[in-house]
């Protein structure tokens, strides 16, 4: 099998991929995005962008390491915009310094204020919220405040997935940011004390699990529900339960936005305002509310009917900086308490 | 060891191994610094910070992870062991129904990624999962009023990496089971012994050097692992890297854990190294004849079989049939995704360059000290061999400044003649991953080539020398015909593992590269890993091929008479080394 012919064949191989490779290096004329969002999620959005504007975009997604990644590439980055989840990274963001600020009164007039970075290093273009699916059959209160999660009536009736996973991370912190860290140890250590199970998994599984009779509340995101909604093999586990917006005593629903930012060395910044932009467009809006079963922060666009049958949603209104700042607390409060184990 | 350098050799061959020396220690230290070059990066950024950080993990988070680590490796090393050996043994020494399809089904785990393994169990076991569904019917239990194993917990963690991980275990017992074992074996059995005591006194500790080899090996795979112990939530060391590089919001602490966790996996290398030490001469009392397997009859075969089969089942079939199912439901009612065909072209392509490069610097690293025996070059062996100690996510940022640094230092060559910018040439391109997988992987071929040589005789090398063979011509015309079984074996492996990789291909792709991973990663991350089925079931197709291969391989060789074909072969001819399928040397 190491005949003379392979070997060539193999070397005519990594001349091919080099040159492949080559190719693939960015056109002037693209934009480049890098993403923490699904490539499956945000296609749809490029795709009817390109079509609008004739301008390609080249895609990487990753899980984690991106800032890291255009923060080492420095000045030769390909890296245009950068769009992510959670505040807390849009923040290490700007300090990790690969970001520019975003110019666009055009922006400023679609996304509220308290939806954007003061010096517009990073705009939000759609919002999520951590509520609670409560099993049907078992539960029958219709409001539950995130504190009453450490009410030890429910003792072995609550699922979640780790404490480190960061929607969990930014709902602590927001916590620990309203009522101060020795109240939030004192919540969290009540947490613990009645999930059903360690916590594991993602949010889909914790719906499954209440929906399977092993704890009565799960802990997930709006849109997860929305999806297995739309899932013929998940829908059971979403009908089995019922999305309650809880609330912070004396506040709103705990929410977290995905946000896009300009890349400090954007070869392509015209191209990425207009991409920018758009995403913050009418019908990105409505992909945002209707494809991923988001809350559209452009004012004026419908929320999808299925998110809308929660109820209305009332944000609680901590400044999202005030989450980023309590996000290293969080984690330190999960390992301390023994969250995870 | 003898010296090649001891003057044996005539004048002319004197002086040209100087000029070998100067060569060897060039070609090993390029190797080296290859790997060398993202471990001195990550030490930069443990540097950065300070250790403001550990008292706190010390006191609420290294304690649980390092407990929780020693306790899933430790069981995974219990589960591959007993799940790899007894197979092993059975299919060698044994006849029984189903051997002969049974011996090259079971290291089909290799095949399935580990992660999605854990998606599939936790989908079929959790409660409201098919098994325990079936149960409650049946038995007419709620959920609640009965206990069932929990898949998500530390047991559901080694029972699922066990299941998939212990073909390393297997194809290393058996290779020796089937050879050097053999013949003692034989013996051992002309003269009365039975065969459950030849196991007990002679094959197994003939075979434990090999079985702490690939025992080694699995639990390397599972230190590496992020997927499948976070999903099942298992605190882990290497969980805990991420959490403190993302959540803990440092970096340099990241980096500084994994640098304390070389430690550990230098142990691990140690041990697979000290595995392999005796197996040099051992090989030297084989003659090459298999053992003549005994016919189990009746209900003794029938569980062998079951032995045999339960592995295989669990490791392969079910996860397989899992991912089968769910990509021809989705096939009916969405087509298929042309796109997939794309992706398992760029899976391929990468992993078959990538495999070669593997393959050249273990040679380039392990090869010269066949000629010269340096302290420096052991030095850079070390070196090459640590890549896969670290994380695949870390060792990636490791990488990316020293290609990053490479770049710009060509952009600025470029403008120094007046040329345009050329942007991230090898920090930006297919040929990162190439790289990536390359100082990944490495340790792998090292080990097989090293194994190689250890079964080649010096007298080997001077009778060439004396005949007047130069060392390239040695290299070229005997060393790497002889080490063809090693050099495969090990490219099969690397290949298969290339195949599967995540974490590096996701934060190190050019952009618009999807593999075949990444793209069931897509899928995973938004909680529906079904729809990754297909994908998932490509990678397990384009892994099963060399793997079939790679058992037919040794099958070839060692159903083949000694005697026969093999004219005025010398001595040196070895058979047995665990890892290797012998190939026909011609």
């Amino acid at each position: 099998m190491f005949k003379r012919a392979p070997i060539a064949a193999s070397i005519a191989a990594i001349i091919a991929v080099t040159a492949a490779a080559g190719s693939a290096l960015a056109q002037a004329g693209d934009v480049n995005v890098y993403t923490y969002r699904e490539t499956k999620l945000i296609q749809p959005l490029f795709d009817a962008f390109s079509k609008e504007t004739g301008i390609k975009v080249n895609v990487i997604s990753a899980s984690s390491g991106l800032e890291q990644r255009i923060k080492t590439e420095g000045a030769l980055s390909p890296a245009d915009v950068l769009l992510t989840v959670d505040i807390g990274r849009l923040e290490d963001a700007i300090k990790a310094g690969i970001s520019q600020p975003i110019v666009s009164p055009a922006l400023d007039k679609v996304v509220a204020p308290q939806f954007r970075d003061p010096e517009g290093h990073w705009y939000a273009i759609s919002m999520r919220a951590r509520v609670i699916y409560a099993s049907k059959d078992r539960v029958k209160q219709d409001a539950i405040t995130y504190d009453e999660l450490a009410d030890p009536k429910w003792k072995g009736k609550i699922c979640i997935r780790s404490g480190q996973h960061m929607y969990n991370n930014a709902l602590i912190a927001a916590y620990i940011a309203k009522h101060g860290e020795a109240k939030a140890e004192t919540w969290l250590r009540g947490v613990k004390a009645n999930l059903a199970q360690k916590p594991a998994g993602g949010d889909r599984e914790t719906a499954r699990d209440v929906a399977a009779g092993k704890c009565d509340l799960g802990i997930g995101n709006t849109y997860y529900w929305a999806l297995m909604m739309n899932n013929p093999e998940q829908k059971a586990w979403a009908e089995a339960t019922k999305v309650v917006l809880p609330t912070f005593d004396g506040g709103g629903t705990h929410v977290n936005v995905s946000g896009v930012m300009l890349a400090k060395h954007a070869p392509n910044k015209i191209n990425a305002m207009k991409l920018i932009e758009w995403l913050a467009g009418e019908q990105a809006q409505h992909i945002y509310a209707d494809t991923n079963f988001e809350y559209p922060l452009r004012a004026g666009i419908a929320i999808n009917p299925i998110i809308a049958s929660y109820g209305a949603l009332k944000p609680d209104s901590l400044p999202l900086a005030k989450i980023a700042d309590n996000k290293k607390a969080a984690a330190a409060l999960v390992d301390k308490v023994g969250f995870d184990n | 060891m003898r010296n090649p350098d001891d003057g044996s050799a005539s004048r002319g061959a004197v002086a040209s191994f100087s000029a070998t020396r100067l060569t060897s220690i060039v070609v090993a230290l390029a190797a080296a610094a290859l790997v060398a070059a993202p471990l001195l990066s990550l030490m930069r950024m443990a540097l950065i910070g300070d250790a403001d950080l550990w008292p706190h993990l010390a006191a609420h988070v290294l304690p649980v992870a390092a407990a929780q680590t020693a306790m899933l490796l430790s069981g995974i090393a219990l589960v591959t062991v007993i799940v790899g050996i007894f197979p092993a043994w059975l299919v060698t020494t044994f006849q029984f129904p189903g051997r002969d399809s049974l011996q090259w089904l079971l290291p089909l785990p290799l095949a399935i990624p580990t992660y999605i393994a854990a998606y599939i169990y936790a989908d079929l076991l959790d409660s409201a999962g098919p098994v325990q569904g079936a149960l409650r019917a049946v038995l007419g239990l709620r959920t609640g009023d009965y206990w069932f194993p929990p898949i998500r917990s530390l047991g559901g963690a080694i029972f699922i990496f066990g299941a998939v991980l212990y073909p390393y275990v297997y194809l290393a017992a058996r290779a020796l089971f089937q050879t050097q074992a053999g013949a003692f074996s034989d013996a051992a059995r002309v003269l009365g012994a039975r065969p459950w005591r030849v196991f007990y006194d002679i094959s197994l500790p003939l075979a434990r050097p090999a079985i702490a080899v690939g025992v080694a090996l699995a639990l390397l795979e599972a230190l590496n692992d992020i997927g499948a112990s976070e999903y099942l939530g298992v605190q882990t060391l290497t969980l805990s890297i991420f959490t403190t590089w993302l959540n803990r919001g440092s970096l340099p602490g990241a980096a500084q854990i994994s640098l304390a966790m070389l430690l550990l996996v230098a142990a691990l290398i140690a041990l697979e190294r000290y595995g392999r030490r005796r197996q040099t001469g051992r090989s030297a009392l084989h003659d090459g004849r298999l053992a003549r397997r005994i016919e189990l009859h009746g209900r003794t075969g029938w569980l062998a079989m079951a032995v045999c089969l339960a592995p295989a089942l669990l490791g392969f079939f079910v996860p397989a049939g899992f991912l089968l199912r769910e990509a021809m439901s989705r096939a009916v009612s969405g087509g298929f995704d042309l796109e997939l065909l794309r992706h398992t072209l760029n899976t391929i392509s990468l992993a078959a360059v990538a495999t070669l490069a593997v393959l050249a610097i273990g040679i380039a690293a392990a090869l010269p000290l066949r000629f010269v025996r340096m302290p420096v070059l052991l030095g850079c062996l070390a070196v090459a061999s640590m890549g896969y100690a670290i994380p695949g996510t870390v060792l990636a940022l490791g990488l990316l400044s020293p290609m990053v640094a490479i770049d710009e230092a060509i952009n600025a060559m470029m403008r120094s003649f007046g040329g345009a910018q050329v942007g991230l040439l090898l920090a930006g391109s297919s040929a990162a991953l190439v790289v990536a997988y390359t100082v990944r992987f490495a340790s792998m071929s090292i080990g097989f080539v090293q194994a190689g040589l250890a079964t080649l005789p010096h007298d080997l090398d001077h009778a060439a020398r004396l005949a007047g063979a130069g060392p390239l011509r040695i290299l070229r015309d005997l060393h790497l015909p002889l080490l063809r079984p090693a050099l495969a074996a090990a490219a099969l492996l690397v290949f298969v593992d290339c195949l599967k990789e995540l974490p590096m291909t996701l934060l190190m792709r050019p952009l618009n590269l999807e593999t075949l991973s990444t793209s069931i990663y897509q899928h995973a991350t938004r909680g529906s890993f079904e729809e990754g089925a297909l994908a998932a079931l490509l990678i397990v197709a384009a892994g099963i091929f060399p793997v079939v291969l790679l058992i037919r391989l040794a099958d070839a060789a060692e159903t083949r008479r000694p005697s026969k074909g093999h004219r005025g072969r010398p001595g040196w001819r070895r058979r047995g080394r665990w890892y290797s399928p012998t190939a026909p040397l011609s």
